[in-house]
């Protein structure tokens, strides 16, 4: 017999869906189906199951052939290189829960590292101009129930957060959206006709790269002031038609993502967007809200900012926390080649950072703990395997809108495997020693 | 051989996605992740076949990938490569002073490259940075 379990929440994107059900084997080992998540969620989970996973740490030698080691040994291997290393680099932290982030935190602070997380290459721009300007937001759940305006600006959610319009923001009937789809008005500014934009009630393709001058166009078109007969590639009169239709809203909201963090002008193009939703409740309501895009990475910034002050891109490294951005951040250390060695965990800089970066990894002592065989673990000195946070282990992660919730545990990682807590528990002991922290 | 000039942007896609989750040591990854999206207008100027295994060079190096017709097009003059070790072999690592570097908006240039294969992610990335294998 099976047995189904309820209510699971999948630890792939930044909606952090929470009504999967997965069928596992009465014994609780084996996971056999997964009903309700997207493509990519149901592949997390059955990947789990994998028969070629790697189930013991990996030690990487001289001729370039991997090393099986205990995890004691592998503990070990990484508490000594984070207790030797000057100025050591802790990046990653998006895919795991916030029980393990808090407890790498604390490795940390003892070694004097840099801590990152994923929001480096991702939604980091939009966190400085947060600090910026303040972010007028709300909840998913606000969206669900009240929004009738949506934008989606360099965003492409039908791909990378395959669920999010049927759960949130385009199709669900809430209690003031009660006729779901066709209580609402879709926009989508984008430089191709993405999935998303084929949706929507208007697709503005604006020219790569010139979000500024579109947003800011916005705020004229608000204002009913003159304007260039085309801004960024958009007639005059479509901007004004766009701008009109927010207007006409109850409730709007902004999503945006690596469309705009991503281009030259980065954190200014948020800067804009949230000016932009700050003018627009001069006429209504409007909010705005980043994509966030691992499960996590929203609670390791928020671990981090009741740990040390700041989201992401900390420095510990003069026994205090400091954050400059440009600075403090993970690729310019890289690029500068300022750290001397790289822990890497539950993300994948090998595959997401410019080549340069990655060489630079290449070349320290490095360790990366990771469920996969990835990029990574490919150019690391040490593989730590661990269980899967959000199907081998529970815990908490914080969905994109800063909502909290509790993960579960569907299924038992393979015998004798750690999850990323208990490893770093482990490290976080031995550098205790190493250190002479009582 | 004819060769043409676009702007390069990255991002997600859902079969990016899946592959990742699904194993990135796997032929599956180069096939969801190891391309170039090119608009069909792009495709003629540069006088190839889909499916035509192109090179794409920057400022910041080159890359074998192949060339697929656009799957979420028109978008002419633009050429997209999904993230991954592909993408970001060529795409522009400067953050001017901001931590995030520029993925989106790279200049580059595509010419075909029939006999040059395209190499696995985890291999790609290993062989630029010299790691020995055993």
């Amino acid at each position: 017999m099976t047995k189904t379990v309820t209510d699971v929440v999948c630890p792939f994107c930044g909606t952090l869906c929470d009504d999967l059900e997965v069928v596992v084997s009465d014994d609780g080992k084996q996971l056999t189906e997964v009903y309700n998540a997207c493509v990519i969620g149901t592949e997390k989970f059955l990947h789990s199951q994998a028969k070629d996973r790697v189930t013991r740490p990996r030690l990487r030698q001289e001729d370039g052939s991997w090393k099986e080691i205990s995890y004691d040994e592998a503990a070990e291997y990484t508490a000594q290189m984070l207790a030797k290393a000057k100025k050591p680099l802790m990046y990653g932290w998006s895919s795991t829960n916030c029980e393990a982030q808090s407890v790498g935190h604390e490795i940390a602070e003892m070694v004097g590292a840099c801590v990152d997380n994923t929001a480096a290459v991702c939604h980091g721009p939009t966190l400085i101009a947060v600090q910026d300007i303040g972010i007028p937001s709300c909840t998913l759940g606000e969206i669900k129930n009240r929004a009738d305006r949506i934008l989606f600006w360099g965003c492409n959610p039908a791909h990378a957060h395959p669920r999010h319009m049927s759960r949130y923001s385009i199709y669900p009937r809430g209690f003031f959206t009660g006729k779901g789809q066709k209580s609402r008005k879709m926009i989508v500014v984008d430089p191709r006709v993405t999935d998303t934009a084929k949706l929507a009630d208007v697709h503005l393709q604006v020219e790569q790269g010139r979000d500024y001058e579109l947003l800011n166009a916005f705020r004229v078109a608000l204002n009913n002031e003159w304007l260039p007969d085309v801004v960024a590639g958009i007639p005059a009169q479509k901007i004004r038609e766009a701008a009109d239709l927010c207007k006409s809203g109850r409730f709007g909201i902004i999503f945006f993502g690596m469309g705009v963090t991503q281009t030259l002008s980065k954190n200014h193009n948020i800067d804009e967007a949230i000016a932009l939703t700050k003018h627009l409740n001069e006429f209504t309501k409007f909010s705005i809200m980043p994509m966030r895009g691992h499960y996590n990475v929203t609670g390791s910034g928020e671990v981090l900012g009741w740990q040390f002050g700041f989201p992401y891109s900390v420095d510990l490294s003069r026994g205090f926390a400091r954050y400059n951005p440009g600075d403090t951040s993970t690729i310019d250390l890289l690029a500068r080649g300022e750290v001397d060695a790289m822990f890497t965990i539950a993300s994948d800089p090998g595959a997401h950072f410019p080549i340069s970066c990655v060489k630079q990894i290449a070349k320290l002592p490095s360790v990366c703990i990771d469920p996969h065989q990835t990029p990574t673990t490919g150019v690391s000195k040490l593989h730590v395997p661990v269980a899967f946070a959000g199907v081998e282990v529970g815990g908490n992660a914080y969905r994109m809108d800063n909502v909290p919730i509790d993960m579960r545990k569907v299924v038992d990682p393979p015998a004798g495997m750690l999850t990323d807590e208990e490893f770093l528990i482990k490290v976080r002991d031995r550098v205790k020693q190493l250190k002479g922290a009582a | 051989m004819a060769a043409i000039n676009l702007n390069l942007i990255t991002g997600r896609s859902i079969q990016q996605g899946v592959a990742i989750e699904s194993g990135k040591e796997k032929p599956s990854y180069r096939t969801a992740c190891g391309i170039i999206e090119l608009d069909p207008s792009d495709l003629k100027r540069l006088g190839a076949w889909k499916n035509t295994n192109v090179r794409v060079t920057s400022d910041y190096g080159n890359v074998i990938v192949k060339a697929i017709g656009t799957t979420q097009g028109p978008h002419p003059g633009i050429g997209f490569i999904p993230m991954g070790p592909w993408a970001n072999s060529i795409v522009n690592p400067n953050t001017y002073s901001t931590g995030m570097p520029t993925f989106k908006g790279t200049p580059v240039k595509v010419e075909v490259a029939v006999n040059e294969p395209v190499m696995l992610g985890i291999e790609l990335v290993q062989k630029q940075c010299g790691v020995k294998v055993g």
